[in-house]
């Protein structure tokens, strides 16, 4: 779990972009092993929290219905560059992790 | 090549180190918001409900970017944008997903009326956003043709 987590956040001009990407299976609870037919348990990414120099800006629900290492960008301004960006997730199963960027 | 595969790895262990340690700094009960009700319920207007919201109004000033047809239905990129002033949620639906409702962001703040994810989508169907604005719902829908479904099963 080395790299769980890319983030870019950026001054677009007008206003500050983020993009990031979390790598997490993303498991429904649907799909069957092929080799022994019994359904692998969902394991997917119940809540994200984006925060700017430590408040939060954007939270986000998620269910098994977004895809396998889920993608996330959105805009908001306010910020500066050189400010702090953390964004953190919380899986169904008690996984977490969380990630920073700096605003360039 | 093998000190830049030891400097790669010790950069990489010292970032999950600071990852644990604010981790546990902040522990926060969250799961309890998450609306299971919602994320479990089988059809759009059940889904709704489950985040609160009864009725909705179609609104021409949300914009649904997603491609016409998707080849692969595990990965359907979908962007919300909408010009309505307020915007508290941006919840984004698969219509004939298992459990329709993918994604609900709670906008706070300096946040724009924008998101962009990627969803999964079982077939041919419609993706439905739905903006929640100072207590009213407004939605918007495009068709999406989808050639292998990604929802397993």
């Amino acid at each position: 779990m080395a790299r769980d987590m890319k983030i870019r956040a950026w001054d677009n001009g007008k206003n500050t972009s983020i993009k990031a990407i979390i790598f997490h299976p993303m498991e429904t609870g649907l799909r069957k092993d092929k080799k022994t037919g019994k359904k692998i348990p969902g394991h997917y990414i119940t809540e994200v929290n984006c925060e700017h120099n430590g408040k939060n800006i954007l939270t986000c629900l998620w269910g098994p219905g977004v895809s396998k290492n889920p993608f996330l960008s959105f805009d908001f301004n306010g910020a500066k560059k050189g400010d702090k960006i953390k964004i953190s997730w919380l899986d169904n199963q008690g996984g977490k992790g969380d990630s920073s960027a700096t605003i360039s | 090549m093998q000190r830049r595969t030891f400097m790669k790895g010790t950069l990489a262990a010292s970032g999950v180190a600071v990852a644990v340690s604010a981790g546990l700094l902040s522990p926060r009960a969250v799961l309890a918001a998450w609306p299971k009700a919602a994320f479990e319920a089988k059809s759009v207007p059940d889904a709704l409900n489950g985040l609160g919201v009864s009725t909705t109004a179609a609104s021409g000033d949300i914009q649904i970017k997603a491609p016409d047809i998707a080849e692969n239905g595990a990965v359907v990129p979908v962007t919300v944008k909408t010009s309505i002033a307020g915007v508290s949620s941006i919840s984004i639906f698969a219509e004939k997903n298992n459990s329709p409702l993918t994604s609900n962001f709670n906008l706070k703040g300096s946040a724009q009326g924008f998101v962009a994810t990627r969803i999964k989508m079982q077939k041919t169907s419609a993706v439905i956003a739905v903006v929640k604005a100072d207590g009213k719902a407004f939605s918007a829908r495009k068709e999406v043709k989808v050639t292998i479904g990604g929802c397993g099963g």
